[in-house]
């Protein structure tokens, strides 16, 4: 892992990438910082924050596109798969490199609220924790792209890709909102959710036996329930959706200013997902 | 030691791999000999761990691929086909990362790194950049991470390609050196790079075990002193007539004939080489040329990997049957007779030691008795 970690910490400095992510989102943080708390004398630095978090769509690809793409279309995979190391070392160290170059952006950033605090009243308790919650939807949408870039040996598709997943995560509230909020629609919505897990199942284990019992069973079971208390599903599924909502627990730290422990668990659990998936995608690979 | 047991790989309906099953000793240079395609390197594929079999186990030392991957793999040192360099990294650079990513302790980095770059004439190189490195170098960076450790076996998908015949001297000279301590496991479509180094080739047709057994061994099965083939200075009817009062040729065939000389292809019973010297001495014929028409390692690997199922079939029952079944019996009968049809034309190329490099297989080279 070790040895992996240093080769892609490396190959970010080596190459632009590193360095223009490192430059773009200190740019960006420091034009929001000027603006809002030196010339416009905002006391919170993590309104500052919230207003760069758009920046990571464009630089979370750039970032994550090639780490396991490239080594596939490179066949160099067939190296790291076949060494001594395993396959989550091999991830992990990966994924470690394109954290510290997320870091070194974010630790410049600490810096903001002592400036503030040269200047008058600084809130670090609040700033601090927004800051550590900033670094960590970051490492949740990088954990993301990684599990996109393991998925196709193409830079391009793995950036695109990336792309459009977190334009859907950041505009999953609005998204949310446009879902009928009857009980007839949440059922037609589960439904639909349900047949979706089945087809997923279907391609994972390529049963279809499995896949279609699954869906009898479940739609059985929903119906069941509707036919019970019809008056549960109504509002059931923005609802449900709704708590997937990544910005959601960084807006409670950065605008209410609360220390939401639900909301961290929610990324450390979505970051250990996306990571085991990835490890899936890539151990997948070798049975296909 | 290597064993392989009853290895299948299937894409979909397609076995790229079919119960195969063999076994490499320790210290053996051991070859894998098929045409383009015949699941060679999905082989090797498998048994470094890159792919995982869908049916059968692959041991390496003790350690199955599957069951204890860490333990196996440590064992291994792979150039796939394609050498995995990382072309924004020195070679130095990448030489060290690949020492780190196989836990050679930090001690013996530096010297390990030294002896595989010199091993592999690389001195001059390592301060360059992968991305600048011609073909031929970067086959031999490949290498080097290859041997890099030194494990017990060495798996090399084809190592020479890409290569000039002079690097291709270089790169035997190194497996042969490798052998002495460590199994080399190769592959290559090119029959006399196999010849050249193997101690022992396993042929492979379309994922299927054909044969397995060392390059002489191949050669005896399918050989007889029976077939012989000579150039004399003299009319036809002259030769024609000498060979009448040679005992026991049993059929003649004439295949060139010019003013002053002819070809004739014989079938003996036995070793008549002697009697035919002397006859056409006696009858003042001079002969030119005498050679057994031998059926060489290429003959075996063309008709086994033939794309005819049948040929195939009649070439591979030929080598389980040996010595036992004599070859000739008059041209007409002889089982390989497609491959003695191919050896009696004129050869178009020269054989000659850069034929080695071509492309696919070389041309023949016959055992010629003077």
């Amino acid at each position: 892992m070790k040895a992996i970690y240093k080769r892609e910490l490396r190959a970010y400095f080596n190459s632009m990438t590193g360095w223009i992510f490192v430059a773009a989102l200190t740019v960006f943080i420091g034009i929001y910082f000027t603006a809002n708390n030196l010339i416009n004398g905002y006391t919170y630095f993590s309104y500052t924050l919230s207003g760069t978090l758009i920046v990571f769509m464009a630089l979370v690809p750039v970032l994550t596109m090639r780490s396991l793409a490239e080594e596939r279309h490179s066949k160099t995979d067939q190296l790291l798969l076949t060494s001594p190391a395993t396959l989550t070392g091999v991830v992990l160290g990966k994924y470690f490199a394109m954290l510290t170059v997320l870091a070194a952006p974010v630790l410049l950033a600490c810096l903001c609220p002592l400036i503030i605090r040269m200047n008058g009243t600084a809130h670090f308790k609040a700033d601090y924790a927004s800051l550590l919650v900033y670094f960590l939807l970051a490492a949740v949408e990088i954990a993301l792209g990684m599990l996109v870039s393991a998925l196709t040996e193409s830079q391009v598709i793995a950036a695109v890709g990336t792309f459009c997943l977190l334009l859907a995560l950041y505009l999953w509230d609005g998204l949310v909102g446009l879902l009928p909020t009857s009980a007839i629609g949440s059922l037609a919505g589960i439904f639909v959710v349900l047949v979706f897990v089945c087809l997923l199942l279907n391609a994972l284990s390529g049963s279809w036996k499995l896949a279609g019992g699954t869906l009898v069973l479940g739609t059985a079971v929903i119906l069941g329930f509707y036919i019970k208390k019809s008056s549960t599903f109504a509002d059931l599924l923005p609802k449900a959706l709704g708590s997937f909502s990544l910005l959601d627990a960084f807006n409670s730290f950065a605008t209410d200013h609360v220390f939401d422990i639900p909301g961290l668990l929610l990324y450390l659990s979505l970051i250990a997902l996306l990571v085991f998936l990835t490890i899936q995608v890539l151990q997948k690979r070798r049975w296909n | 030691m290597v064993e392989v047991q009853n290895l299948v790989k299937r894409y979909g309906n397609r076995s790229a791999v079919d119960h195969l099953s063999f076994t490499v000793e320790d210290g053996q240079i051991f070859g894998f000999l098929g045409p383009n395609g015949a699941g060679k390197s999905t082989t090797m594929n498998i048994m470094t761990g890159y792919l995982a079999a869908t049916e059968g186990t692959v041991l390496i030392d003790g350690h199955d691929v599957c069951e204890e991957p860490e333990a196996a793999r440590r064992c291994i040192g792979y150039l796939p086909e394609q050498p995995p360099l990382y072309p924004d990294m020195t070679v130095l650079e990448y030489l060290q990362f690949c020492a780190e990513l196989k836990q050679i302790p930090k001690a013996e980095q530096e010297n390990q790194i030294g002896q595989a770059v010199s091993m592999t004439h690389l001195e001059d190189q390592t301060r360059r950049l992968i991305r600048n490195l011609s073909k031929g170098f970067r086959q031999r960076v490949g290498l080097a991470q290859a041997i890099l450790g030194f494990p017990k076996v060495i798996i090399l998908d084809e190592p020479t390609v890409g290569l000039d015949p002079r690097q291709v001297v270089e790169i035997r000279e190194l497996i042969h050196s490798l052998a002495k301590e460590h199994t080399v496991i190769l592959s290559s479509h090119i029959l006399s790079e196999i010849q050249a180094v193997c101690d022992k080739v396993l042929i492979i047709r379309k994922g299927k075990f054909v044969t397995c057994d060392t390059p002489d061994a191949l050669e005896g099965k399918l050989s007889a002193n029976d077939r012989l083939e000579l150039l004399a200075k003299g009319t036809r009817e002259a030769a024609e007539s000498v060979l009448k009062t040679v005992e026991g040729i049993t059929s003649h065939t004439l295949t060139d004939v010019t003013p002053d000389t002819v070809r004739i292809k014989v079938g003996t019973d036995g070793d008549r080489r002697e009697a035919l010297f002397y006859a056409f001495a006696q009858a003042r014929c001079p002969l030119l040329e005498l050679r057994s028409r031998m059926a060489s390692l290429e003959d075996v690997f063309l008709d086994l990997t033939d794309e005819d199922d049948g040929v195939a079939a009649r070439a591979a029952a030929l080598l389980t049957s040996g010595e036992e079944t004599p070859a000739a019996d008059g041209e007409k009968n002889v089982p390989s007779e497609k491959a003695a049809d191919e050896t009696s034309l004129p050869d178009p190329v020269p054989a000659g030691p850069t034929d080695e490099q071509a492309p696919d297989i070389a041309p023949e080279k016959e055992d010629t008795v003077e």
